[in-house]
């Protein structure tokens, strides 16, 4: 059984259907990466997952770990450990870094059952994980997101997964607006937490992020159908060729 | 009638003057006003909304209505605003003159009609008139609905476009104390658009008391450019009265620019009835000797995703006053609102003063509203910039004057309204400048 | 830091106001109803000198001649002045020398409000008063405060031990005729607590008064007066809770601030009376006058409140900025739910040179309340170079709550910079959604969401009330969303 099961689902959005019949299945210890054209759908499914609402599924399952995905609400699937890293991090004035990651760790411990932790125990887990993302102090002392440069925002999302320590974790568009150093600082963030227990799955409009993060598959999304799913040497032919072919697929 | 109310609702026995042979509506909104003015009098100091605008000067000069203005009175071209090739419907002291107009509405299709005669007016006047402004609590309004005498009123049709200007021009010039009371009413229908321009002049004389009140009505998606220019003198009190009401994606620009009189209020109430209204409101004062200028503003949004927009800037010289109150209403049902007001005033010398109360009242959640008041004098950092670089003092305080107010034309939509505003602007603080420099 | 947590459990068990208890005590009343023969009787009871009980007949037979205020944006049913009791006090032989005498009824009370009286129990560097219906109970840390010549006691023991003090300074910020709640509280106020730090010095421990309401049908009317002497330092805190009512109770309290020369006075309030159930039934009526004077140079005032309880509250503590270089500050979180109704602010008048003030106010709306943010800020004609700066951010939650802002700005000197900012908006759905990918629950996130936008006033407050405020904001909203 695969850690996430996606069946044949289809995903309105005001009456319009944007996802026309996924299936995918995305197993604990692969990474899959998603790729596609603008306005294919690939962050519709990022944030069906997620459980955003506004999303109208009908048609098709969601199955994470053996239960309905679907079925649940949004935080309760994220301290079952469903990650989304978003492809525009939200700012939130007056709430510092470190009590939001404080909180959001503690709600999925409880979930689990483990014992929360206190300030300075959730310090010792914050150092070694800023280290390696090269987070300051500073940083995590501001606001969530707030006055944050793109590429700190993007690094904010790669620790909070380091922290959170999800099991599936679904990264949307995160090498967007990234300069080349900051892509690969996120990028060994990224491998850094490859695990054989933990899927990934990448959504991503370009193949660059791929030469840092390799993917065991690539799925082609466009007009809301996968069309076409292959090893990681289908990034390269999508970078040589480019999707105008796909999209004639798909109308097809 | 007793003593008591005289004092406190003066103006009552002018009731007299007015012709009483008038159809049912115009007699009707006279027992309203009536009622109201009489019930509320004139505004004194604790009556919220006219908290910082005294009017108890108004009694101390004997104010009497039909006081004609000398003989040979002429346009002063160079004093309003700016408007060459507009259509022009002039009044003097309140009543209409044809001899000094050039209207030609008829032959663009526009249906006009002189309120001085209201027993010959159409239905859409007796329909309309009274329904845009509601009296309560508006004593000076309901004392021009009581004792009006002459005004405009102007109907555009569906899909009609104003192709010149309109330019209402009021002079005011008497050689004793006289008050009028002017009334007017514009209705732009469905897609139709319009310019409209008031200029409010005052020629020297004997103090002079007008009180008018404007109501428009926009339907669908008429847009109308509307500007208003006050130059009176500084004996007169200005009190005027705007109330506006825009159906669904009907869009109003309007701006009011005050450069004289003894005491002047801008009342401005616009209702933003359905979605996608739009109301862009700005203004400019001057304000030096004795002036007071107050501008009163109140947003009524009573339907969803409007949006209003409100700038206001001030310069007050001397012993003068500013006054800025801004009300923006949002109803429970006028979500996705988006509504800001701002207003700043800078101060030129210690006698000056400046009230401001903008003030939100918001009923439901989903709205971007917001306001700012900010009150200062020029930024010393700056006048020393530009001495530094050479430029006299005078100069640099009047660059720096006109930098400040000069944003706030930047606000109207209209090029041709911006440029006239602007002119005059220019003008007037050539003027204040001259005096505050040396 | 793990106090933040212990919100959250406790935000997830979704607990009710927890104060609403009523102790069982046997208590002493004035009769009910107001005349001069109550004043009189209060007046007695408190054996005062002539010059007070004079000065409150003055204010009774004032406030006869006055009407209640109708300004504010609050509507409630017209208060019988006659049907309530004025004078409501724990039955006792004598007044408690020290704590070991103090009714151990009372003392379980505070204890069971999380307010030791018992020294060895109390959180270092905090001294309380704890003022128990309309008297003052206890006083912790006394003597240790007399070594430094800091007096902090209950109002009616300083009327005994100081008082010429008293007599300079009650009603010289808030005049017995100042307005219609503060002239009834110069007739009938029963305690409450007085602080006087002399010169050049900071006292060393928090100072706190602790007001609970406990009797029924009882107005409260205490009167609190600090005086910081030249280059003195205070930091005073008062913290209120009542019992659960159906009826609707009166609490009109006057404060008073005096500082001098480079003195300052740090005011923290968190208000917490119980608010009414949630049909709007019963709950306190806060009618509060609190004005400091800043009359020395370079003085301070500041003010911090965060309002989450009453039915109504009406208050706005205020600052007059006489001494050249003073300053005043303003700093407010008021949280409405359910059919709440709060009309507050503040007033910053600058009549020195180089006086400055600084205003933060945060409204919260939810439920059916609605929120009134009300200011002046006036720069008389003296006033050169005085500096305001105002930012009122208004937050509803749901469409069925209101929230208004009415600020007066009054500028009469050119120098002065005066500038002030308002926003109005809603918890936005994106920052909500962030939260809750990140496994915190709505209620968690719309506190840690709210948390964050007053977090520029609750960094004001000194720490314990800090956490104390945290949990408040959290709790006040509870059921107001999903």
């Amino acid at each position: 059984m695969a850690l996430l099961e996606i069946q044949d689902l289809h995903v309105e959005v005001a009456g319009k259907e944007i996802l026309r019949g996924i299936s995918l299945d995305v197993e604990a210890g692969k990474v899959h990466a998603i790729m596609g054209p603008n306005g294919s759908g690939k962050s519709t499914l990022s944030h069906v997952l997620a459980g955003r609402s506004g999303y109208d599924v009908t048609g098709g399952s969601v199955r994470y770990d053996g239960s309905d995905l679907l079925q649940m609400n949004a935080d309760e699937r994220a301290r079952k450990g469903v990650f989304l890293a978003f492809q525009y991090p939200v700012e939130i004035p007056g709430v510092t870094t470190t009590t939001f990651l404080r909180q959001a760790l503690n709600a999925g411990r409880r979930e689990r059952g483990e014992p929360e932790l206190d300030a300075m125990e959730f310090v010792k887990v914050i150092r070694r994980k800023t280290k390696e993302l090269g987070i300051t102090d500073d940083l995590l002392k501001r606001p969530v997101n707030v006055g944050f440069s793109g590429g700190e925002k993007k690094r904010n999302e790669i620790l909070q997964m380091a922290i959170l320590e999800p099991r599936l974790a679904v990264l949307d568009e995160t090498d967007s607006g990234l300069d080349i150093d900051a892509l690969k600082v996120v990028s060994d963030g990224i491998n850094a937490q490859r695990s054989d227990d933990r899927g990934v799955l990448l959504i991503t409009h370009y193949q660059r992020l791929l030469d840092y993060v390799v993917p065991d598959r690539v799925h082609v999304l466009a007009q809301g159908c996968i069309v076409k799913s292959g090893g990681k040497e289908l990034a390269l032919e999508l970078e040589k060729s480019g999707y105008a072919e796909f999209l004639d697929a798909a109308a097809a | 009638m007793d003593a008591k109310t005289t004092d406190s609702a003066p103006f009552l026995d002018r009731l007299e003057a007015v012709d009483t042979d008038q159809p049912d509506w115009a007699a009707a909104l006279r027992r309203a006003g009536l009622a109201v003015y009489r019930e509320e009098g004139l505004p004194h100091a604790k009556v919220e909304a006219w908290k910082y605008t005294r009017l108890d000067g108004l009694t101390r000069s004997a104010f009497e209505p039909g006081i004609s203005a000398p003989d040979g009175i002429t346009v002063p071209d160079g004093r309003i605003a700016d408007m060459a090739g507009a259509h022009r419907l002039v009044f003097v002291n309140g009543c209409y003159r044809a001899e000094l107009s050039d209207d030609g509405l008829a032959d663009e299709g526009i249906e006009i009609v002189n309120l001085g005669k209201p027993g010959a007016a159409p239905g859409w006047v007796a329909e309309h008139m009274g329904r845009v402004l509601d009296l309560d609590g508006m004593p000076l309004a309901a004392l021009n609905a009581a004792l009006w005498g002459d005004g405009v009123a102007i109907k555009l049709a569906d899909g009609a476009q104003l192709q010149k200007p309109l330019h209402l021009i009021f002079l005011a010039a008497a050689s004793t104390p006289a008050m009028f009371q002017s009334r007017h009413l514009l209705i732009a229908g469905r897609d139709s658009r319009a310019a409209v321009i008031e200029s409010h002049l005052g020629l020297e004389g004997a103090p002079t008391f007008s009180n008018s009140v404007v109501e428009m009505i926009l339907e669908e998606d008429a847009v109308l450019d509307h500007a208003k220019l006050v130059d009176e003198t500084e004996h007169a009190y200005h009190i005027a009265a705007t109330a506006l009401s825009l159906a669904g994606q009907a869009r109003y620009n309007g701006f009011v620019l005050t450069l004289g009189g003894r005491v002047v209020r801008n009342e401005t109430r616009v209702r933003l009835a359905a979605a996608g209204a739009e109301c862009c409101l700005a203004g400019a004062y001057v304000a030096d000797g004795e002036a007071h200028v107050d501008n009163t503003v109140f947003i009524d949004h009573a339907g969803p995703g409007a949006a209003s927009r409100v700038v206001f800037k001030g310069v007050i010289g001397d012993t003068a006053r500013g006054v800025f109150q801004g009300k923006t209403l949002v109803r429970q049902y006028a979500q996705k609102t988006d509504g800001h007001q701002l207003h700043k005033a800078l101060l030129l010398s210690s006698g000056a003063e400046v009230n401001a109360k903008p003030e939100l009242e918001i009923y439901a959640d989903d709205v971007k509203c917001g306001h700012g008041a900010t009150a200062a004098q020029l930024d010393e950092d700056m006048v020393f910039y530009l001495l530094a670089r050479g430029i006299p003092e005078a100069q640099a305080r009047q660059l720096l004057t006109e930098a400040f107010l000069g944003d706030v034309v930047d606000e109207i939509a209209s090029p041709e309204i911006a440029a006239a505003m602007s002119a005059a602007l220019t003008r007037r603080l050539a003027g204040i400048n001259a005096d505050h420099g040396a | 830091m793990a106090m933040e947590t212990k919100t959250v459990e406790e935000l997830a068990t979704g607990e009710a106001y927890k104060y609403g208890f009523v102790t069982d005590i046997e208590m002493e009343r004035a009769p009910k109803g107001l005349s001069e023969d109550t004043v009189r009787f209060i007046s007695a009871k408190k054996e005062e000198p002539d010059w007070l009980l004079e000065w409150r007949l003055r204010a009774f037979r004032m406030w006869k001649t006055m009407a209640e205020p109708t300004w504010a944006k609050v509507t409630y049913p017209p208060i019988d002045y006659q049907d309530a009791y004025y004078f409501a006090a724990p039955k006792t032989k004598e007044g408690p020398k020290s704590l070991d005498e103090v009714d151990p009824e009372l003392l379980a009370t505070y204890e069971k409000l999380g307010i030791p009286l018992q020294e060895q129990e109390m959180l270092a560097g905090v001294a309380v008063d704890a003022v128990f219906d309309s008297v003052s109970v206890a006083t912790t840390y006394k003597k240790k405060l007399e070594e430094m010549g800091i007096v902090f006691c209950a109002m009616s023991e300083a009327v005994q031990k100081y008082p010429d003090l008293v007599r300079q300074y009650l009603g010289s910020v808030v005049p017995y005729s100042d307005n219609f709640f503060a002239t009834l509280n110069s007739a009938v106020f029963s305690d409450g607590t007085f602080v006087f730090v002399p010169k050049g010095v900071r006292c060393p421990m928090e100072l706190s008064t602790y007001f609970r309401i406990n009797a029924a049908q009882t107005g409260q009317f205490e009167r609190t007066l600090i005086v910081a002497e030249a280059g003195s330092y205070v930091s005073y805190l008062e913290g209120c809770t009542a019992p659960m009512r159906d009826e609707n109770q009166l609490h009109a309290a006057v404060v008073e601030l005096v500082t001098l020369d480079d003195a300052e006075i740090k005011y923290s309030t968190v208000q917490n009376w119980y608010p009414g159930d949630a049909e709007g039934k019963g709950g306190i009526y806060n009618f509060v006058t609190k004005r400091g004077a800043c009359r020395g140079r370079n003085s301070k005032i500041l003010w911090t409140q965060v309002e989450t309880g009453s039915a109504i509250t009406w208050k706005y503590p205020s600052c007059i900025l006489q001494g050249e270089g003073s300053v005043g500050e303003f700093y407010s979180v008021a949280i409405t739910n359910n059919r709440q109704q709060a009309d507050t602010g503040t007033k910053m008048i600058h009549i020195g040179k180089g006086t400055s003030s600084r205003i933060i106010a945060k409204g919260i709306s939810a439920g059916r309340a609605d929120s009134t943010y009300r200011g002046l800020v006036r720069i008389q004609p003296k006033a050169e170079g005085a500096r305001n700066y105002t930012q009122c951010d208004s937050l509803l939650i749901g469409d069925q709550c209101g929230a208004h802002t009415v600020p007066y700005i009054e500028s009469r000197n050119p120098t002065a910079n005066v500038e002030h900012e308002a926003t109005t908006s809603k918890i936005s759905e994106d920052q909500l959604f962030y939260c809750l990918q990140r496994g915190l629950s709505e209620e968690e996130a719309v506190s840690l969401i709210v948390n964050g936008f007053c977090r520029e006033v609750l960094q004001t407050l000194p720490m314990e009330f800090a956490v104390e405020a945290q949990k408040l904001v959290g709790i006040s909203l509870e059921g107001s969303v999903g």
